[in-house]
């Protein structure tokens, strides 16, 4: 009994953890997925997903059924324990991010003073995963995708991880919900336009989506990394990405937005929740909605836009933060 | 609280056997993708085994670098100069055995030397994760000329991969 009083609060904790993040992860998908699919048909005059449920709601429910019950083709020459290995690989690492992602000043897994770290390295493994797709599939189209992937993520990994570097600076930590703290009066968007612009880019070519989606570029590529990939192979893919795309957004709303800063709602505690939420789903709206808005940039202009200006840019933006900072 | 203590101890065996595990894959393996993954593999176990030192600083560092960085450039530079099987296999036969044997042998006795003659004093007591503050401190004092120089060598690596680069490409325009 005595054990058991010792660890029951933390086994508690680490049981509503590990279940909040994988309704984060479902949920996210199925409401993103059906919002995608709506928002793409709005977008291009046509009404989107119709038929299953009110205005297609139930769309998404049917069609992870459908692809749990589909078949997992492994091509003939694929390399199998890789070509398996990778979906998981991909899909995995999303949960620990979201611990330390403060919802609101209570709603949080665990407090680290190395939060953002935690979240660009378990990022970092993401990238592995692709390439280890698209090189298992023993296909053309895989293989060109998985090289574009890593060369735009290893690149705008630079930009990204040095505009938020600027906010860091200011605040002089790297705990999520201290960042998210220090911004009660004005938020960081307004001292620090450049850097928010910066990591917006950085953040749609970091999820590999239009106008940055050349990883998965149907026109040339068939479907990129995941050509090969069926079934719930697929989905998991599928998956980690609306996951990582939630999990960017999230970090965007902590370092730029003032986390879960906003007017508290009348009877209910947890208002900060609502405003973080809000927030990243209006991020995650702008996503979708450049994604269905312009078309693919072409590889070397991705590339140079990068090394050329982005990254450029962020360095000046930085040295001029350090130095305001040392002044003021 | 001794159960934490013996959770701790389990995942420190945890993260020694994947170490081996990965180390092993990466030496044994003859497909050279293979051998990448279980580098990857091995450092995830090294990251476990700085969490369980009581610094996740340099346990995520170890993620981020190692398995998010070098080990991409590695795989990236392994698919660009693919190996042929039948190359990759001689590679294990015949002469090479020895010589792979011997030098082997050589970093095991020149590591283990090493090692003995270090001393690892305990740490006197330990007050949270100080070690930001420690590395930041004594890679910008102590250690800043070998820090500055390290700098260096990487900006002649990065130079000196451009000019390549861009040989090679002029040479093909000609």
């Amino acid at each position: 009994m005595e054990i058991l009083h010792s660890i029951l609060p933390e086994l508690i904790r680490i049981i509503v953890c590990a279940v909040c993040g994988a309704v984060i992860v479902f949920g996210n998908a199925l409401v993103m997925g059906y919002a995608e699919r709506k928002l793409a048909g709005h977008i291009m005059l046509r009404p989107g997903p119709m038929e299953v449920g009110f205005h297609g709601v139930l769309q998404l429910i049917i069609d992870g059924l459908k692809l749990m019950g589909k078949q997992l083709v492994v091509p003939q020459q694929a390399n199998k324990p890789l070509y398996m290995l990778a979906p998981i690989l991909s899909f995995a690492p999303v949960f620990v991010p979201l611990l330390v992602i403060p919802f609101s000043d209570k709603l949080q897994g665990f407090d680290i003073n190395i939060g953002l770290l935690i979240i660009l390295a378990f990022a970092s493994i993401n990238v592995l995963a692709i390439l280890v797709g698209g090189w298992s599939s023993n296909n053309k189209y895989s293989l060109f995708g998985a090289f574009r992937s890593v060369a735009q993520n290893v690149a705008y990994e630079i930009p990204m991880l040095i505009s938020l570097l600027a906010v860091v600076f200011m605040t002089n930590t790297f705990s999520l919900k201290e960042i998210a703290a220090a911004q009660s009066p004005v938020w960081f968007v307004i001292v620090q336009p450049v850097a928010f612009l910066i990591y917006i880019v950085a953040m749609v070519a970091e999820t590999n989506r239009a106008p940055f989606d050349l990883p998965e570029a149907e026109s040339e590529l068939t479907a990129g990394f995941h050509t090969e990939y069926s079934g719930m192979a697929f989905s998991l893919f599928m998956l980690a990405e609306y996951a990582n795309m939630f999990i960017v957004c999230s970090v965007a709303t902590v370092f730029f937005l003032g986390g879960s800063s906003g007017i508290p709602l009348p009877y209910f505690e947890y208002s900060g929740a609502v405003w973080f939420l809000v927030k990243v789903y209006a991020l995650m709206f702008f996503l979708v909605w450049i994604r269905w808005t312009y078309p693919r940039t072409r590889f070397d202009q991705l590339m140079n836009f990068c090394w050329k200006y982005m990254i450029p840019f962020s360095l000046v933006n930085l040295l001029i933060t350090v130095v305001m900072v040392k002044l003021i | 609280m001794i159960v934490f203590k013996y959770i701790a101890e389990v995942l420190f065996y945890a993260f020694m056997i994947l170490t081996f595990m990965g180390g092993f894959m990466a030496v044994r393996s003859r497909l050279l993708m293979h051998a990448v993954l279980g580098l990857a593999v091995s450092l995830l176990g090294v990251a476990g085994l700085y969490f369980y030192l009581g610094s996740p600083f340099l346990a995520m560092m170890q993620v981020l670098i190692y398995v998010g960085a070098v080990c991409i450039m590695i795989v990236m530079g392994v698919m660009l100069g693919n190996t042929p099987d039948q190359l990759a296999y001689k590679n294990f036969e015949g002469r090479n055995t020895i010589l792979a044997a011997f030098a082997c042998a050589l970093g095991f006795v020149a590591l283990y030397v090493a090692i003995g003659q270090a001393k690892f004093a305990p740490a006197a007591e330990k007050v949270g994760d100080m070690s930001i503050r420690f590395i930041g401190e004594s890679l910008l004092f102590q250690y800043c000329l070998a820090f500055e120089l390290i700098s260096v060598i990487l900006l002649t690596a990065i130079v000196g991969a451009i000019i390549l680069a861009r040989g090679g490409r002029e040479e093909e325009a000609k």
